[in-house]
């Protein structure tokens, strides 16, 4: 072993992935790669549980088309679907998504002010999109067109539902995320927490897209 | 930032919007523009579903791929998922996804359509059981 190879005070002469950042990821590199940091890791596999959230709700999806004209005589969507509804309950998760995203980055910069009220400008937009859901719910249920009334609205109360389910369970997760941040500040495994928490949120919106288009809208012109 | 110099290297978790090369508040205008593109693309979706000035069996369709592009715009702008050498286990993982999604749906549809068009019509199945 010749002194040029291995320089004076060189900690990581074989580089091997001791040392400075600068000359472990240089090893890392020739290497294929070492262990990915907790917050990706994490992060992979909340986003494997998301895919396979999508996928149940791919089987949901698939049993409403199918199901869709049966009605058996009761009401259809277009009968049953009340569209300037349907814009505001999107509007408020479309815009809650995106306060989501600035609570995201306020808690990556360590910014209260920006993590608190984006955090609580998303809370009240789902709440408002939870109490419009469950509004349109009562009123089909008053009306005689519960979710037993036809196979096509047993598929649409079990999608439909399904979806503002994950909406309160999302909700109560966000006044956790809160929480923990105000009692155990920005930790690294509290801002895991967080990157989650926003995948969830993004998702769900990204499964109305496709559940305004499919069920209301095309219910709506069919 | 805690250990982003690390994550920059190598892959980046889905949703993170240091993937993106961005750290500080500086990250909003991602969130603008897709904040701006999917509203767009929302407002045309209702405009389009309760217009006559479109040919009425080609609003399904249009649907259809307003949807997919929304959708599009959410991934890109809100989960931070791009094309990058960094995110290649997220789009595999993404791809094998849709996959599943594409072969539940199309494939229910598509067997379900063929057993309704094979079924015996409903009064003469009423016939039978006499």
């Amino acid at each position: 072993m010749s002194a040029a190879q291995a320089p004076a005070g060189s900690v990581d002469p074989y580089k091997i992935g001791l040392g400075r950042p600068r000359e472990r990821s240089h090893a890392m590199e020739h290497a294929g790669g070492g262990l990915a940091s907790k917050r990706i890791i994490t992060g992979y596999g909340f986003w494997i549980f998301l895919l396979s959230d999508i996928i149940m709700f791919s089987g949901f999806f698939a049993t409403y088309a199918v199901l869709v004209d049966n009605t058996a005589g009761g009401p259809a969507g277009r009968q049953l679907f009340d569209l300037r509804n349907v814009a505001i309950e999107t509007a408020c998760l479309l815009m809650s998504s995106f306060t989501c995203g600035i609570a995201s980055i306020g808690a990556q910069a360590h910014r209260g002010s920006w993590f608190y009220g984006a955090m609580s400008a998303t809370f009240v937009l789902g709440l408002i999109f939870l109490g419009l859901e469950l509004h349109e719910f009562a009123g089909m249920v008053a009306e005689g067109a519960g979710p037993g009334r036809s196979a096509f609205l047993s598929a649409f109360f079990t999608l439909v539902g399904c979806h503002g389910l994950h909406v309160s369970v999302g909700l109560l997760w966000l006044l956790t995320m809160m929480a923990q941040v105000f009692a155990k500040g920005y930790r690294p495994d509290i801002l895991r927490r967080m990157l989650c928490f926003s995948l969830f949120w993004h998702a769900l919106d990204i499964i109305w897209v496709s559940l305004f288009s499919v069920v209301y809208l095309m219910g709506v012109a069919r | 930032m805690n250990g982003s110099e690390d994550q920059s290297e190598f892959d980046s978790a889905p949703g993170d919007a240091q993937a993106a090369g961005v750290e500080d508040i500086d990250g909003i205008g991602i969130y603008l523009a897709g904040l701006g593109l999917a509203t767009l693309l929302t407002i045309v979706s209702f405009f389009i579903s309760s217009t006559t000035l479109v040919w009425g069996p080609s609003i399904p369709v249009a649907l259809a791929v307003l949807a997919i592009a929304q959708m599009g715009v959410h991934l890109v702008f809100f989960l931070h998922i791009t094309a990058g050498p960094d995110n290649v286990n997220n789009v595999m993982a993404l791809a094998f996804g849709l996959l599943i999604v594409f072969l539940v749906i199309a494939g229910s549809l598509w067997i379900m359509s063929h057993m309704n068009h094979n079924m015996m019509p409903m009064d003469q199945i009423m016939q039978m059981q006499r």
